[in-house]
């Protein structure tokens, strides 16, 4: 499933879903292995259907995709959803990397011309 | 190197640059304090901010133009949250007008600065939150120009030498 940014009610899912701390956790978990709601249950202090509750969410957000196999449920992330964050947090990173060579740059320059 | 340290949660589209520099928290702090000392630093080279009005207090207005090669203008602006000089800076930034007036429709960032003295000098932390997914795609779609030429003019200067 891919999560279009472009609709802004997809956008307002996608951040609803990631604005709880256990949401988020369920995100970092089922990207990297494949969990069973139960196993997720286990993880929480809260009920299976409270944790049910959390996976729809993020169903709904495109952040996680469930299947079903035989009376399990099996959460797994959607690794595209977080990469495209991840993406643009690098271009952000640059661009604070640029102002703060500068910033140390000009710092330097005045200690060695000793004013300020 | 000044960057000491980059941490980027993708999950809470947030982004934490730490850096470091021989010289005193005041010194430091002087560098946003300061809207002259600011521009210099607040804009890549091919795109020099220029500071018009600069409060640093609570509920104070900074707004600013970055002017590019062919004379275009991006304005910009901050609305200051928290200031408890020399150490905290908190501020929302954004989009402006050409009149440097808040673009409503766009998307704001909110930016939590401190300064810390440590043995090397200072240690400051900058702490980046965006709203939306969405959002930063647009603060970034407005500012990949400027980083783009600013990123040739650096390769131009390199042959150059």
């Amino acid at each position: 499933m891919v999560v279009d940014i472009g609709d802004p009610r997809a956008a307002d899912r996608l951040f609803h879903a990631l604005a709880d701390a256990t949401r988020r956790d369920v995100v970092a978990r089922t990207m990297q292995a494949e969990h069973s709601v139960s196993e997720l249950a286990r993880l929480y202090p809260m009920s299976f259907a409270a944790v049910q509750k959390h996976v729809a969410v993020l169903a709904d957000a495109g952040l996680v995709t469930k299947r079903r196999r035989g009376r399990e449920q099996l959460v797994s992330g959607n690794v595209g959803a977080i990469q495209q964050a991840s993406r643009l947090l690098e271009e952000v990173e640059a661009l604070w990397r640029g102002r703060i060579d500068r910033l140390g740059e000009i710092l330097a320059q005045e200690t060695e011309g000793g004013s300020g | 190197m000044s960057v000491t340290d980059v941490r980027k949660d993708p999950t809470t589209l947030s982004m934490v640059v730490t850096a470091e520099f021989a010289a005193p928290v005041e010194r430091v702090w002087q560098m946003w304090d300061d809207p002259r000392r600011l521009e210099r630093w607040w804009g890549p080279p091919t795109h020099p901010a220029t500071f018009v009005e600069h409060d640093l207090k609570p509920d104070g207005r900074v707004t600013y133009f970055m002017t590019g090669p062919d004379g275009e203008r991006y304005h910009g602006w901050w609305r200051v949250l928290v200031v408890d000089a020399p150490h905290t800076l908190e501020f929302e930034d954004g989009f402006g007008d050409e009149n440097g007036q808040p673009k409503e429709d766009l998307p704001v960032t909110r930016s939590r600065v401190r300064l810390e003295p440590v043995d090397a000098g200072t240690r400051m932390t900058i702490e980046s939150l965006f709203p939306t997914l969405e959002a930063m795609e647009q603060i970034l779609a407005m500012g990949a120009e400027e980083g783009l030429v600013a990123a040739l003019s650096q390769i131009d200067e390199q042959l150059a030498a």
